[in-house]
């Protein structure tokens, strides 16, 4: 991507849309962009229509989960306009249980991916015409993809030969699920060794 | 009933209810685990709502428990039609991050292979449609060919499907020089199957009558869909990854980008059978430079990300030590998020990965074009017969590995 190019959008929009943003900058793979919540939807459409962005094509809204976090989600919309190849990445950050609008009526591609949204994290999308579940099961419970969910869910299915159908239990593992802490003591330790005070000051 | 009580039969004013059908999970012509509840006004679509998620399988769910390294398998099994395409993104994004230059040769050789499976994809995705429509020997001649691109696969990573061969930092091995001269041999070959095919299939009268017209997605609808690949350029919008944001050696190649005109099932259709012999032309100019002194040398970009030679860990410590680190930590992702996403067969595929500096992605959501593709289903469909959702379904190319994910 032209690096120019990103420079003089971020430029404008620096300019024209100041207050709606909490940060812009050029970064990797594009520009990215940290915005109040609030302004989703009138800034998403800022960059549909204005001549200088066309960001027209929606290619993603996803979410991220940093539950230490007050504000725990990052919902993350990524935009691509073909007129000017240039991508954009939008971030909110919002508290559990807090709602963002949705742009279903400037994208209608943003349908399924909020759903999605909705589904794996909980997020609701204030005005969704038909917010339901996607890729879960119907009748499912909880939001898989925030990090107090077990990856080994809660409940498992299989046919039951007396019933003569297919029933859900609660999942029983014949071995323990295995998650391994590869972080080496050397590298990611935060705690002090007894006798490593005695060093502290010399070295510098 | 009326109220009183008499079953008489309304004679003017007939109450008529939509009729609502279930077209899959388990239909032939819904390409996998679909479940379309339609209503129908007769024979017209009046609603289509795709049920998806029926083959879910929790892969950003599992990803995140996982190293870089093994996460890769899974994109195999995302788009299982065209699998090394699903891998180099993830390759790209991880490379991206983390600032690796590929060595040429690798890259040619993931240009070969990703061509590969674009051809791998459409062959299988212009037969099948055919055969939703009527024709049988199609997916026959297609399957034939099919099977011989997948024994090139087979004999470049030892599987026929799930590769596992585009590594962060190049590719798994390099490739033994007579699969080069057989590779070429195919390619030869190739374009005489794909006249067949198109005689059998292009000017054929009940072909044209189910797809010609079918299906009209304008640019302006294209875009307020997020479609992208063939979606697009079926409409007449000339873009394409591999030209507008080159990635690997792309902007070396020379290769044309077919458009359509009209936006119908139809033009997709001959998008398809265009891109299949460009994309035999880059495989041409992929050998041809893989042969030349530049496209000579290692295939993998030696470092931390990338296990050590064989033989340089029979003698080397250091080098046994970082083999073994390798495949059990795992390297570790400098913390930053990045987009990275290639023209896949069926459009952009996308990876957006959130890394922490440890040894697992944070979270790494996976942007399958199918997915956007499919959603537009019932905006597509709507005002259409009931057989024609066959031929939509068909010419969106849509695969449940990477729309359920």
């Amino acid at each position: 991507m032209d690096r120019e190019l990103l420079e003089t959008v971020v430029a404008y929009l620096a300019e024209t849309r100041k207050d709606a943003m909490i940060s812009v900058a050029v970064v990797a793979d594009g520009i990215h962009v940290d915005l109040v919540p609030n302004e989703i939807v009138d800034f998403v459409d800022f960059l549909r229509r204005d001549p200088q962005c066309r960001f027209t094509t929606l290619v993603d809204i996803t979410a991220v989960d940093h539950p230490e976090r007050e504000k725990r989600f990052d919902v993350v919309y990524h935009f691509l306009s073909m007129w000017r190849n240039i991508r954009i990445r939008i971030r909110c950050a919002l508290r559990e249980g807090e709602m963002i609008d949705t742009i279903t009526q400037v994208h209608p591609s943003a349908g399924w991916f909020e759903r999605e949204v909705y589904d794996m994290f909980g997020i609701f999308f204030a005005g969704h015409p038909d917010l339901r579940r996607i890729l879960t099961d119907y009748g499912f419970h909880g939001h898989p993809l925030r990090k107090d969910f077990p990856t080994t869910g809660f409940v498992e299915v299989r046919y039951d030969e007396e019933r003569k159908r297919v029933i859900y239990e609660p999942v029983s593992l014949a071995q323990e699920y295995r998650s391994f802490d590869f972080m080496s003591p050397w590298e990611g330790a935060k705690y002090i060794l007894p006798g490593d005070e005695k060093g502290e000051g010399k070295e510098a | 009933m009326d109220d009183t009580g008499f079953f008489a039969p309304l004679a003017d004013e007939q109450e008529i209810r939509n009729f609502n059908i279930n077209f899959g999970p388990q239909h032939p012509a819904a390409h996998g685990v679909l479940r379309l509840v339609l209503e129908l006004d007769g024979e017209i679509v009046e609603r289509a709502d795709p049920h998806i998620g029926l083959l879910h399988r929790g892969t950003e769910k599992l990803m995140e428990s996982r190293t870089y390294l093994q996460n890769l398998p899974y994109f195999d099994r995302l788009d299982y039609v065209a699998p090394m395409n699903q891998e180099h993104a993830w390759c790209l994004a991880i490379e991206r991050l983390s600032g690796i230059e590929v060595p040429r040769r690798a890259q040619l050789i993931r240009v070969l292979y990703s061509e590969i499976g674009r051809i791998l994809n459409h062959l299988l995705n212009v037969t099948t449609q055919a055969l939703d429509v009527g024709a049988l020997t199609p997916p026959l001649w297609g399957f034939e060919e099919r099977e011989k691109l997948m024994t090139f696969y087979e004999r470049a990573s030892g599987a026929r499907l799930h590769a596992a061969y585009f590594r962060p930092g190049g590719v798994h091995q390099d490739l033994p020089p007579d699969l080069l001269d057989d590779i070429a041999a195919w390619c030869e070959t190739f374009p005489q199957v794909l006249d067949d095919i198109e005689e059998l299939i292009t000017e054929n009268r009940i072909f044209k009558q189910r797809n010609v017209d079918i299906g009209v997605v304008t640019i302006e609808e294209a875009e307020a869909w997020g479609f992208s690949g063939v979606m697009v350029r079926g409409s007449g919008l000339a873009w394409d990854l591999r030209r507008s944001q080159p990635y690997e050696c792309y902007d070396e190649f020379d290769f044309r980008i077919p458009v359509g005109r009209h936006g119908d099932c139809y033009d997709r259709y001959l998008v398809r059978m265009a891109e299949m012999r460009e994309s035999v032309k880059i495989m041409r100019q992929a050998l041809e430079k893989l042969a030349a002194p530049e496209g000579q040398g290692d295939v993998l970009a030696r470092g931390k990300f990338t296990p050590p030679k064989r033989g340089e860990m029979k003698t080397s410590m250091e080098a046994l030590i970082h083999h073994f680190k390798l495949y059990t930590e795992g390297f570790h992702e400098p913390a930053g998020e990045i987009y990275a996403a290639v023209e896949a067969p069926k459009g952009e595929f996308g990876v957006y990965l959130v890394a922490d500096g440890t040894n697992r992605p944070y979270r790494a959501k996976i942007r399958a074009p199918g997915y956007a593709h499919l959603q537009a289903l019932d905006h597509i469909a709507r005002g259409h017969q009931l057989a024609d959702v066959a031929a939509i379904i068909g010419s969106l190319d849509i695969v449940f590995g990477e729309i359920d994910r």
